[in-house]
């Protein structure tokens, strides 16, 4: 009896936590596979969840109750949808590299080290930018800890299963797990011109990580002591040092907030020393200086289209940064950091295209395949291939022209998006005693600069007033 | 004679390399030969544009080109300079760094403080913007309830008196009902009283201006007064006063307060314009409104609001000119435009609310907005569409001037593609 108690709640369980994975046909439409080329007029199947085919006449046939994608036609069902995309644009769904949506808080910004935190354990899945993110074609976002801190806390990846409740959810189960590092202004600011304590200058920077992976570095060593019976007592724990271990070990992979060339280049050479040869450097404004730098690292690059100007680091910037970088062999990506700037980084990567004369593919690249390579989920999304997780992005025009316009999103072949059915309010929680929702003046600005309101940004929690990244 | 092309090839890029600047402009007559030009009311024709003394001389076809410069347009499309009516471009320099920051001045009534005096001709932030084809800007003040003096300036000069373009024009920040961001921890009903607070002190200095105006037109004596001289154009000559507001009730509120004041006004801002169109067009009061790319400002609102609010308003009747509200990007122009074209608005609708219509508010579109003999010669030459995020614009002119396409960010683009030394050990 207690055993058939314990399986019951373990399938309860299992329901609770089981994610919803969805059969569609998207037919007829412009597939752009980024590793495969654009094929005119062809289908993509996505069947529980996954892409199970992309070819010319697919259908799907119902066969015992069961969908099979061999055989003749068969009407769409509640179990599966078909999509008529004739005249439409079918992509990889769009992944952020850099956001900071679907997360209850950003900084923890009480000392220059907290890798011990998580924005894992914030999880919003009522967050309404989720679906705005949606209605632009971005499937995945890297929902990362802010820049207060030198090393902040780790990140999570997350797809945009918005409509779920359970935080759960969101997580896309088995990504590599992340940490925040950041550089220059920020931490100085934070805890050098905030608190008097250390960083105050970009020397003092240095000397925070290194000391830190030191840390980490003992800390691993006295485990490894202890489990070969070289000492008796094992070490006391602390989830920081820990944490600081898994970024030696290679486990938990670096994106650092950065700006500067001299900080790349010095983060670049503590890591040599400490021996960890993987990172992806984020904003990287100055990322143009050092590209060859950065490529013979084999680091990567995930940045703005065209943001500078808005703090003293970034004044010597380039709209044409992302160029500079794909073109000296950096693995580049856009990212938005903003909740705004989310809903149309296909028209971000375009402006490659302007600044510099990306090809088609290598700017979409930017947005699919080479952020999802950041954050080492590419053997599972980022190009439409076989096998791959059934996340689609389909728009009425190439998704490079800056009239394109999304018209579904696709999340693991359940339809996220749909421009036919999507009503103007679509919060899932509706404060009762805030039946109209409080008008913004912020967002009525832009997200940066000029202290107009990002709500987003790097520094959200830490100076309200101070509106930077 | 290969080898002298070389070393001039190489002193030139040597140049490049080391420019802090951007090159020198160049002037005299210039005649774009065999272009596709853009009308708003007959669409492309084929036509030879003459630009002399700093106009438009001539726009037609096979024009005698006399001692002019030519400049071949065959394959190209030539546009008039696009406007933005919603800049702080050349009085903000670097966000975070409040010193290069000059336009918040301190004080509740600053309707003296003039934008144009702060204009650094020299901002970095000009040559970027500029070569993406936006010619002319409405560069605000901010901050309190009269924040200063706005002023339209072309982006090419080296005394802001030489940018003027001829329009000033008196900012009021309307009392907001909104909160000021997520952060804003202020309640519902401190808001209210906040705003109502504010409307008292506006209503209370307008009364007093008003007075003042009253005493002056009859030329009467007072104390020396910079704020209610000021107010003066606005007062006496029915001088528009750009008004900023973005929420419904606020939107609603100004309006009562411009029809009980007789005020003559262009909105800025109006987000939620979309939700009083009726009151808008039926008192035919302008706006002037972005950025396009941009949230909606309340969680329950659809989520393309942002990008179709002025495509609603212009539709319905309402003047609607498009601005961006930026300083460093406001090179992001047309690609506002764009998004409100893709989203209700149309590409002539939108391209001209971003040339003809904010001319025409400020009063300057006898000058501005078009290419019309006569106006002043402000133009860009692109490969295409000018909406179009891949489009190049290959040539700009500024009164007449042409300007080169260099800014910070192609002169770090020449240097760093290939730099050279690369790696070294």
């Amino acid at each position: 009896m207690r055993k058939a108690l314990i399986i019951i709640s373990l399938i309860f369980i299992q329901q609770l936590t089981a994610q919803e994975m969805g059969t569609v046909l998207i037919k007829n439409g412009t597939v752009i596979t980024i590793t495969d080329g654009v094929k005119e007029n062809t289908d993509v199947l996505i069947k529980n969840g996954k892409i199970s085919q992309i070819g010319e006449g697919l259908s799907i046939l119902r066969r015992e109750g069961k969908i099979t994608e061999l055989g003749n036609e068969a009407t769409a069902g509640n179990d599966f949808r078909i999509i008529d995309a004739k005249g439409m644009y079918v992509m990889p769904g769009i992944v952020d590299a850099h956001s900071h949506i679907g997360i209850d808080a950003v900084n923890e910004a009480t000392d220059p080290v907290t890798a011990q935190v998580w924005v894992g354990d914030a999880l919003n899945p009522y967050d309404v930018n989720l679906y705005r993110a949606l209605a632009g074609g971005v499937t995945i976002s890297h929902a990362m800890h802010g820049s207060a801190n030198a090393i902040g806390g780790q990140c999570e990846t997350i797809k945009h299963r918005y409509g779920v409740e359970d935080p759960e959810l969101l997580r896309m189960k088995d990504a590599p797990r992340t940490i925040k590092f950041a550089l220059g202004e920020n931490p100085i600011r934070v805890h050098g011109e905030g608190q008097r304590i250390v960083p105050n200058t970009r020397m003092g920077i240095e000397q925070v990580f290194r000391t830190s992976l030191q840390e980490g570095k003992d800390y691993a060593k006295a485990w490894a002591a202890y489990s070969s019976g070289k000492t008796k007592t094992p070490p006391e724990y602390n989830l920081r040092k820990e944490t600081l271990a898994g970024i030696i070990s290679g486990e938990i992979m670096i994106h650092c907030h950065s700006y500067r060339a001299d900080e790349i280049l010095m983060l670049m050479k503590v890591l040599s020393d400490y021996g960890v040869d993987k990172i992806c450097f984020q904003h990287v404004n100055e990322g143009f200086k050092v590209a060859p730098e950065l490529a013979e690292f084999g680091a990567y690059a995930s940045v703005f289209s065209d943001w500078w100007a808005y703090k003293f680091e970034v004044y010597y910037s380039t709209a044409y940064n992302a160029t500079i970088l794909t073109k000296n062999g950096v693995v580049t990506s856009i990212n938005s950091d903003s909740r705004e700037l989310i809903r149309h980084l296909y028209h971000e990567a375009a402006k490659t295209q302007k600044y510099g004369g990306l090809s088609d593919n290598e700017a979409l690249k930017l947005i699919t395949l080479n952020p999802a390579i950041q954050l080492g989920i590419d053997d599972r999304v980022g190009s439409l291939e076989k096998g791959k997780d059934g996340d689609v992005a389909i728009f009425n025009k190439h998704p490079l022209s800056v009239y394109a316009i999304p018209q579904y999103t696709i999340v693991d072949g359940v339809v996220r998006f749909d421009i036919n059915e999507d009503p103007a309010d679509m919060r899932i929680d509706v404060d009762p005693e805030e039946a109209v929702p409080a008008f913004m003046e912020s967002s009525a600005g832009h997200g940066h600069g000029h202290g107009k309101g990002c709500d987003d940004s790097c520094m959200q929690d830490v100076f309200y007033y101070l509106f930077d990244h | 004679m290969k080898n002298i092309i070389q070393i001039i090839a190489l002193v030139g890029m040597s140049f490049w390399a080391t420019a802090q600047q951007v090159q020198k402009s160049e002037g005299g007559v210039f005649l774009l030969q065999n272009g596709q030009v853009y009308t708003h009311d007959k669409g492309m024709i084929s036509a030879d544009i003459l630009l002399k003394d700093g106009l438009i001389a001539e726009v037609g076809s096979a024009l005698a080109a006399g001692s002019a410069k030519i400049i071949d347009c065959k394959g190209l499309e030539i546009y008039p300079g696009m406007i933005d009516a919603g800049t702080k471009l050349g009085i903000a320099e670097v966000g975070a760094v409040s010193l290069t920051q000059d336009h918040n001045e301190l004080g509740e009534y600053t309707p003296h403080m003039q934008a144009l005096t702060a204009v650094n001709p020299s901002s970095v932030n000009i040559p970027v913007n500029r070569v993406n084809g936006i010619t002319t800007v409405l560069t605000l003040p901010s901050g309190g309830l009269f924040p200063g003096t706005a002023a339209a300036i072309d982006l090419h000069g080296y005394t802001p008196e030489q940018m003027y373009a001829g329009f000033k024009g008196v900012v009021l920040n309307f009392p907001s009902s909104g909160k000021r961001g997520r952060w804003d921890r202020r309640s519902e009903e401190d808001i209210k009283k906040d705003s109502k607070k504010k409307l008292k002190r506006l209503n209370k200095f307008w009364k007093a201006s008003k007075i003042y105006a009253g005493i002056k037109a009859k030329n009467g004596e007072t104390k020396y007064n910079p704020q209610m001289d000021a107010m003066l154009g606005v007062m006496n000559d029915k001088a528009p006063l750009i008004v900023e507001v973005n929420k419904k009730a606020d939107i609603l509120a100004a309006i009562a307060w411009i029809n009980k004041n007789g005020v003559n006004v262009i909105l800025s801002g109006v987000a939620e314009g979309y939700r009083v169109i009726d009151s808008l067009v039926k008192y035919d009061i302008p706006v002037i409104t972005g950025p396009i790319l941009n949230n909606p400002s309340r969680s329950s609102d659809h989520y393309d609001v942002g990008y179709s609010n002025a495509g609603k308003m212009q539709k319905a009747g309402i003047r609607v000119a498009i601005r961006t509200n930026e300083t460093e990007n406001v090179r992001n122009l047309p690609y506002n435009a764009a998004f409100a074209a893709a989203y209700g608005m149309g590409w002539e609708a939108a391209f001209k609310a971003v040339t003809q219509v904010p001319a025409d508010l400020m009063g300057i579109g006898d000058k501005y907005g078009s290419l019309t003999k006569g106006k002043v010669a402000n133009l860009f030459i692109t490969d295409g569409d000018p909406f179009e995020t891949k489009t190049m614009v290959k040539h700009l002119f500024i009164r007449g001037w042409k300007v080169p396409m260099e800014s910070r960010h192609t002169l770090l683009y020449e240097e760093f593609l290939e730099r050279d030394p690369g790696l070294s050990k």
